[in-house]
């Protein structure tokens, strides 16, 4: 009976006494389901344009984090860096294009899946030993980006919004309506949504595969430094972020693996759902829930909706 | 030349669907098995059994559970270290209540609580394949890892948060805890290996392997030709998590001595499946293979490094396992997708046809 | 081709009959309002220009999709929702256009895998592999033989399936579909993408099936010299209705089916 109170009706007695703590805990969810929702655009972004399910995509923004980090470690001045960084990204996409995807071209798409895990490996490999595998540092002053908290007196009490978070929401919104008009108004764009479909009738019209992916790539490389800069400002840039980017995949479900507003709002409602549960139903089990409770979600949603908010359904033929 | 088929004829088709209907394979068989069970223990030392041979036997188990789901069902599972932890966990309560019961019978029980554990996770493979029955899978190995942390019942409240293991006793001798020798222990885990993968074949070989592949090949035809897809599915999820569970708790109770929470993480789930891809899915030979392999890469590599006596750190070291294991996989999925016991196929097809090239 | 006999097996009573079934994907009607019958001991034939609805109507019967209106009545008993799976065990196989063999097994083995639904021996006994489950693989294995011996499949038993060519894999589909000992057959496109001389085997084999077997047959096909040679009754879809059904000889002269073929708007 006890039990019973504690899991339906506490936490939102707790949840209506304390309206700002709310609000902050709702703020963290957004906050941290913005930068889910952006590894999981980057994961879309390779999904509809080369249909491989790149499960390294959380590596490749640690990987394009630390890169930057280290190359300003070395003396290079921070813009300089980043230039450098996004070059590096776009070798990146090469070699994978050319030593992953070119290989494997028209195989299963569960086959590239799991070269993406041996991408994966490689990445955390390469870069611990390049770059080793303490925790990091962002380098956000140099990068020009806000520090501070703005400190709102409202709703009984006090709501704390940390600069740069809302600089990431910001910039997550630009990145998304940018991609989304690439997508739907030009030629490239076009050209990857016809790849995506299939590869065998995309290059009997002529697209160049691998063109179109080492563009996607990059792209999807690019995504993955601007989260891995954002990301990095608010704690460090360390190979946890690794696993914690493994969260992208429940978003992906929810989302649906093609739809890039699927993704935002995919992403809002893991990093919402998630934080809320953790604070308000973590202490009955135990802290911690934050490693799995995203996945059950992703879970109990499945079971109702296999193809998700926004995904297409998939109707076999026979 | 040698081997050739032959002047070898079956006369009834029991004889043709024999485990191994090629004399040579006979006898290539009983001689792997005289080894293993005689031959090594005598010669080899304590630091080749210990290192090598215990662990990768232990992991081919865990390879074949794999495989099971994956290569034969086809239903990818990145759960693998959960389920095994399921199986040490529970092998540990179940002799803490239990301590007089034969440990072996012990280790056997825990893994239907593993493979009660994979039913349990596998429930969602009624709606949901592919990708997204993985990320499920996902849920499970996250949420488990989390039990083996914050659940201090499961190890016995230890300040520690890790499990000690006990010595247990058979026929009077130690075959667990810090009293145990390594051949014992060497030689429980290949009889109970042995056996498994006996069991193992034996299912593979008649109605409830060819049920698998069939649902793994296209289930919309098993359907057509009457087979219940829900159920075949919940069976390679039950049966795959006893096979890891049982490995579970062998590695914990026959191998390591102890266990933390991490023993049992994602990692250790990603090990066991580059087993079964570079091994070869759909192949019991090449979960072996594959463990030989990738759990023998690092040691291979620690070996190197001090026969050249090039000064480079562990930390090192381990990440050039890391990249050396991502490229292998990747080359593997390029040139050969069936993975080592495909190699040993052309190889053994070669070695029928020598001295002529084909 | 060889010249037309008449049915050498006796036809008996109606065995399945579609009572005006209609079936429509979001606003396109794939079948409607359509009626017929098969007889035990026949071969039926379903023909139409492309995208009348044929195969549609073979998923219906299969179980595969569920009609929104009418019903099917298969050996006596009336049904409007069929799972695949019932279909198989009620004694309904089929094969398909494109060949759905399991790839990643050999010949012998996709054929057995057809035994699944007759083999009883629960998990324990096949664990062991002795007794009981060694004695069934054993019995079925016989059983599936005979039908390898029919087919003349004998030499590809052990290959996988994915390296046989096309022609051996629609035997093998075949075997498949005989070795669940079906009540009624369903064939779609049997002939497809063969040549005469595949063509002139697997006529060949259909009706020994169903002289030897007595096993009743319906099946798809487009080509018209196979179709008439074969069949005891025809019936012709166009666009999702049935505008003609009866004997090859009053098909062939029947005007509205040479429309329809020739595409004539009515």
């Amino acid at each position: 009976m006890h039990l019973l109170y504690q899991i339906f009706i506490d936490p939102f007695v707790q949840m209506g006494s304390a309206p700002d703590l709310l609000v902050q805990t709702l703020w963290e969810g957004l906050v941290s389901g913005v930068l889910y929702a952006l590894i999981a655009l980057g994961f879309v972004l390779i999904f509809k344009a080369s249909g491989v399910f790149n499960f390294a995509q959380g590596i490749m923004v640690v990987f394009a984090a630390l890169t930057l980090v280290g190359l300003y470690a070395h003396g290079v001045p921070a813009f300089i860096a980043l230039g450098l960084t996004l070059g590096v990204m776009f070798l990146l996409a090469i070699a994978i294009e050319r030593f992953m995807l070119r290989p494997l071209v028209n195989q299963a798409e569960i086959i590239l899946f799991m070269a993406t895990f041996g991408l994966t490996y490689i990445l955390i490999g390469a870069g611990q030993l390049i770059f080793g595998g303490d925790p990091k540092v962002m380098i956000s002053d140099q990068l020009l980006l806000p520090s501070g908290a703005y400190r709102i007196n409202a709703f009984g009490g006090f709501v704390q919004m940390q600069k740069i978070d809302i600089a990431a929401a910001i910039m997550a919104s630009l990145m998304v309506a940018a991609l989304a008009v690439f997508f739907q108004k030009t030629r490239i764009g076009r050209a990857l949504r016809a790849v995506a479909d299939s590869h065998r009738a995309a290059l009997s019209v002529g697209i160049s595969l691998e063109y179109i992916w080492v563009v996607v790539w990059f792209a999807s490389g690019v995504v993955a430094l601007a989260t891995g800069i954002m990301w990095g400002a608010r704690s460090n840039v360390s190979f946890a972020l690794e696993i914690i980017a493994l969260k992208a995949l429940p978003v992906l479900i929810l989302g649906g693996f093609t739809s890039i507003p699927g993704a935002i709002i995919g992403g809002i409602i893991i990093g919402v759902g998630e934080k809320i549960g953790e604070f308000y139903w973590g202490p009955l089990f135990g802290s911690g829930i934050e490693e799995w409770f995203a996945y059950v979600i992703a879970l109990v949603f499945l079971l109702f909706r296999p193809q998700g908010l926004f995904g297409e359904r998939i109707i076999e033929r026979i | 030349m040698f081997y050739r088929e032959a002047g070898q004829y079956k006369t009834s088709y029991r004889a043709d669907q024999a485990l191994f209907p090629i004399r040579q394979d006979q006898i290539g068989m009983l001689l792997i098995l005289a080894v293993a069970f005689i031959v090594v223990p005598l010669t080899q030392s304590d630091f080749v059994i210990d290192s090598f041979l215990t662990p990768i036997l232990i992991f081919s188990l865990a390879a074949i559970g794999l495989n099971l789901l994956t290569g034969y069902t086809g239903l990818l599972s990145l759960g693998t270290g959960a389920f095994m932890g399921v199986g040490a966990f529970g092998c540990y309560k179940l002799t803490t209540f239990f301590p007089h019961v034969n440990i072996v019978v012990i280790i056997i029980c825990s893994g239907f609580l593993s493979a009660a554990a994979g039913i349990v996770f596998g429930l969602p493979s009624l709606r949901i394949k592919g990708f997204y029955l993985a990320v499920a899978t996902l849920a499970a190995q996250f949420f488990l890892s989390w039990c083996f942390i914050r659940v201090p019942w499961l190890y016995n409240y230890n300040v520690s948060a890790s499990i000690e293991v006990p010595e247990r006793l058979m026929f009077g001798i130690p075959i667990t805890g810090p009293t145990a020798t390594v051949t014992t222990r060497y030689l429980v885990v290949l009889s109970i290996v042995s056996v498994m993968t006996l069991l193992a074949s034996n299912l593979i070989r008649g109605r409830i392997g060819r049920t698998w592949m069939a649902v793994r090949d296209m289930d919309i035809a098993a359907e057509l030709i009457g087979i219940k897809l829900y159920p075949t599915k919940l069976l390679a999820f039950a049966v795959s998590s006893f096979y890891c569970g049982v490995a579970g708790a062998m590695l914990v109770f026959l191998y390591l001595g102890n266990a933390e929470s991490e023993s049992f993480n994602i990692n250790q789930s990603f090990l066991v499946l580059f087993m079964v891809i570079i091994g070869g899915l759909g192949s019991l030979l090449g979960s072996f293979f594959g463990a030989a392999l990738i759990y023998g890469l690092p040691i291979v590599l620690r070996m190197l490094k001090e026969g050249l006596g090039i000064a480079v750190t562990s930390a090192t070291l381990e990440n050039i396992n890391f990249i050396i294991l991502g490229t292998l996989i990747i080359l593997f999925l390029i040139a050969e997708p069936n993975g080592l016991a495909r190699l040993w196929q052309i190889g053994k097809q070669k070695l029928r046809v020598w001295p002529f090239p084909y | 081709m060889r010249a037309p006999s008449g049915p050498d097996v006796a036809v008996g009573d109606v065995l399945l009959s579609v009572e005006n079934v209609s079936l429509s994907f979001g606003g396109v009607n794939a079948v409607s309002d359509v009626s017929f019958d098969i007889r035990k001991g026949e071969i039926r034939a379903i023909i139409g220009p492309n995208g009348a609805g044929k195969t549609s109507m073979l998923n219906i019967i299969n179980g595969f999709y569920h009609p929104q209106q009418g019903r099917i009545t298969f050996k006596g008993q009336a049904r409007s929702k069929m799972r695949p799976h019932d279909a198989a065990f009620g004694g309904i196989a089929r094969t398909f256009q494109n060949v759905a063999l399991f790839r990643g097994m050999t010949a012998l083995d996709n054929i057995m895998a057809g035994r699944s639904l007759k083999m009883r021996r629960n998990f324990f006994w096949q664990l062991l592999r002795v007794g009981p489950a060694m004695t069934e693989e054993v019995e079925h294995r016989r059983r599936v033989e005979e039908i390898i011996d029919f087919l003349k499949i004998q030499e590809i038993r052990r290959i996988p399936v994915g390296r046989l060519p096309y022609g051996l894999q629609k035997r093998v589909e075949l075997g498949r579909a005989l070795a669940m000992e079906p009540d009624l057959l369903l064939l779609d496109e049997p002939m497809a993408g063969m040549n005469l001389e595949e063509k002139e085997d697997m006529s060949r084999f259909i009706l020994d099936v169903n002289d030897h077997y007595g096993m009743t047959i319906a099946l798809i096909e487009h080509d018209m010299g196979v179709v008439m040679d074969l069949s005891d009754r025809v019936v012709v879809l166009d666009h999702g209705i049935k505008i003609a059904d009866g004997t090859p000889d009053e098909i062939k002269s029947d005007q509205g089916v040479i429309d329809a073929y020739l595409g004539v708007a009515h």
